[in-house]
């Protein structure tokens, strides 16, 4: 198999499992709540810790407040006799970068890879200033919310979009999420009926905002025989890129998404049609930005599992894209999918998945 | 060509204060361990797998990645498996120096945990000393590690080698 002129060794999602993802789970702590989640996903095809090569994590410890929370996490894993262990400061789904990484290197057959987000613990929109230039922007405490409004007002203002398009696809996404278990919001209301919601920050309303959700969740990626032996349908991982944008805010077009169209095309999504895009646009307008950049048609099923309008665990979300993807294949709904993740403010960083029915 | 911006020299320094504030979930193990200290007790959870006792517990074998489930109630002594004597005088110091950290291996325990070492001269501390823990009046029992005001020696003999070798 090839992507854009490269040649890739085929990986596939061997197995997938998220907890449910809630607005605060109160009760327990990392490793606890990690547990079930691992369990799970090793359960899924009968296999151990012990039949893993390598392990990667994406977590962040300005979620949690304390020191080396990624390292209390293994605890939920295991990690005797001595593993081959590694960690992000990102999503999961750049976790999986890593683990695949290695995988093209030939020097693993199997990873377990996991991310936990904790998003309840402290106030989320003041924690998501830290990602920002330290000197010039940071100080000046401009949060989330408001950051995403500047980008939304600035699709408005290039006419590319309108509130009722936000609306519609926060109606679409939540209805979506019915029919997922896991979800957090899950709710059939109309897109004039949410057009009714106050402002938080405008022109972003408050069906425009991702909830605030605790969750976990993890993937096992396999190879060669251990791929076949562990699944009936593997699902290949085919394309696999990610690019990101300038750090600065004003030096950058948000209406666009460069590095995601960038990905994408190394990824070699263009390749072939997709039947189901899993894209991970925590705000609402971002989701048309990512549409247009990833080229897809009105053929594409956009987020059948809700997306993260319909829960949004901060590091677990991208992954659990790749996971919902991979899903849709194994379950025969599609034949070949793709998965995006996001990182940073405004799209900042963006990672395309495409994946594939055997 | 210069100006007050170039003949003030570089900037070398910037603050830019953050204060972020932060809720602890010490989850449904951690939270009977502390409980037990709120009521002057140890209590530790036991893998089912390995048989391993953890205290303070997490909720998981570190080594299984299995729920630890068994409550386990622990002794109220333990054996001093290392220790040191702290003689430098650090910001927000509360303890007078010179002052003995040890490990300590309760009873019933297969994980040592830091404490502090009191009622002996520091060059008295040794490796196998057995020692039991000193509790804040009942009235000040909290659930944190504050209600244990120091270890102190129990007056039996030092422990054997062989029983507290692998948790140095």
């Amino acid at each position: 198999m090839s992507a854009a002129g490269r040649t890739v060794r085929p990986v596939s999602i061997a197995s997938f499992a998220q907890s449910q993802n809630v607005r605060k789970d109160d009760s327990r702590n990392e490793a606890e709540g990690l547990l079930p989640v691992i369990t799970e996903v090793f359960g899924n095809i009968g296999i151990t810790k012990d039949d893993v090569d390598f392990i990667c994590s994406g977590s962040t410890d300005y979620l949690i407040g304390g020191p080396f929370s990624f390292v209390m996490a293994l605890d939920a894993v295991g990690v005797w006799p001595p593993r081959s262990e590694s960690h992000v400061e990102m999503d999961g789904a750049w976790a999986l970068y890593e683990a695949w990484v290695l995988f093209q290197e030939g020097e693993i057959d199997a990873a377990l890879v996991y991310s936990f987000g904790r998003s309840s613990l402290g106030n989320l929109n003041e924690i998501l200033t830290l990602q920002l230039d330290p000197y010039y922007e940071a100080p000046l405490w401009p949060d989330i919310v408001s950051l995403s409004a500047l980008q939304a007002r600035a699709l408005i203002d290039a006419d590319k979009a309108t509130e009722a398009d936000f609306a519609a696809v926060a109606s679409r996404n939540r209805r979506n999420a019915l029919a997922n278990p896991k979800a957090q919001v899950r709710s059939d209301i109309a897109p004039e009926v949410l057009l009714q919601d106050d402002y938080v920050v405008a022109p972003l309303r408050r069906h425009a905002l991702p909830p605030i959700t605790d969750g976990a969740a993890a993937i096992v990626l396999a190879a060669g025989d251990k791929a076949r032996q562990w699944g009936e349908r593997p699902v290949w991982i085919t394309g696999f890129d990610h690019r990101m944008e300038t750090h600065s805010l004003g030096a950058r077009d948000l209406t666009t998404s460069p590095s995601t169209a960038k990905a994408a095309e190394v990824a070699g999504l263009s390749a072939g049609s997709v039947d189901v895009a899993e894209i991970h646009a925590p705000f609402a307008h971002q989701e048309q930005i990512l549409v247009e950049a990833l080229g897809l048609d009105d053929s594409v099923v956009v987020n059948p599992s809700g997306g993260a309008l319909a829960a949004n665990p901060l590091m677990s979300a991208g992954l659990i894209r790749i996971g919902e993807a991979a899903e849709r294949i194994r379950s025969g709904q599609a034949d070949r999918a793709v998965a995006h993740a996001t990182s940073g403010p405004c799209l900042q960083q963006n990672l395309v998945c495409v994946l594939e029915g055997a | 060509m210069a100006d007050e911006t170039t003949d003030s020299g570089p900037v070398t320094t910037l603050a830019t204060p953050i204060r972020l504030d932060f809720e602890f979930t010490p989850g449904v193990a951690q939270s009977r361990f502390l409980r037990g200290l709120e009521r002057g007790e140890f209590f530790g959870q036991r893998c089912p797998k390995c048989g391993k006792v953890y205290v303070p517990s997490r909720g998981t074998c570190p080594t299984d990645g299995v729920a630890t489930t068994e409550d386990v109630k622990l002794g109220n002594s333990g054996t001093v498996t290392t220790y040191c004597v702290v003689n430098v005088p650090f910001a927000g110091q509360s303890i007078e120096i010179p002052y003995i950290c040890a490990q300590i291996l309760l009873d019933g325990a297969n994980l040592s945990f830091m404490g502090l070492i009191q009622e002996i001269p520091t060059d008295q501390i040794r490796m196998g000393m057995r020692v039991e823990a000193v509790w804040v009046d009942q009235s000040e029992l909290t659930p944190s590690l504050a209600s244990v005001r120091y270890f102190r020696p129990n007056g039996e003999p030092d422990a054997d080698y062989e029983t507290y070798k692998e948790y140095l």
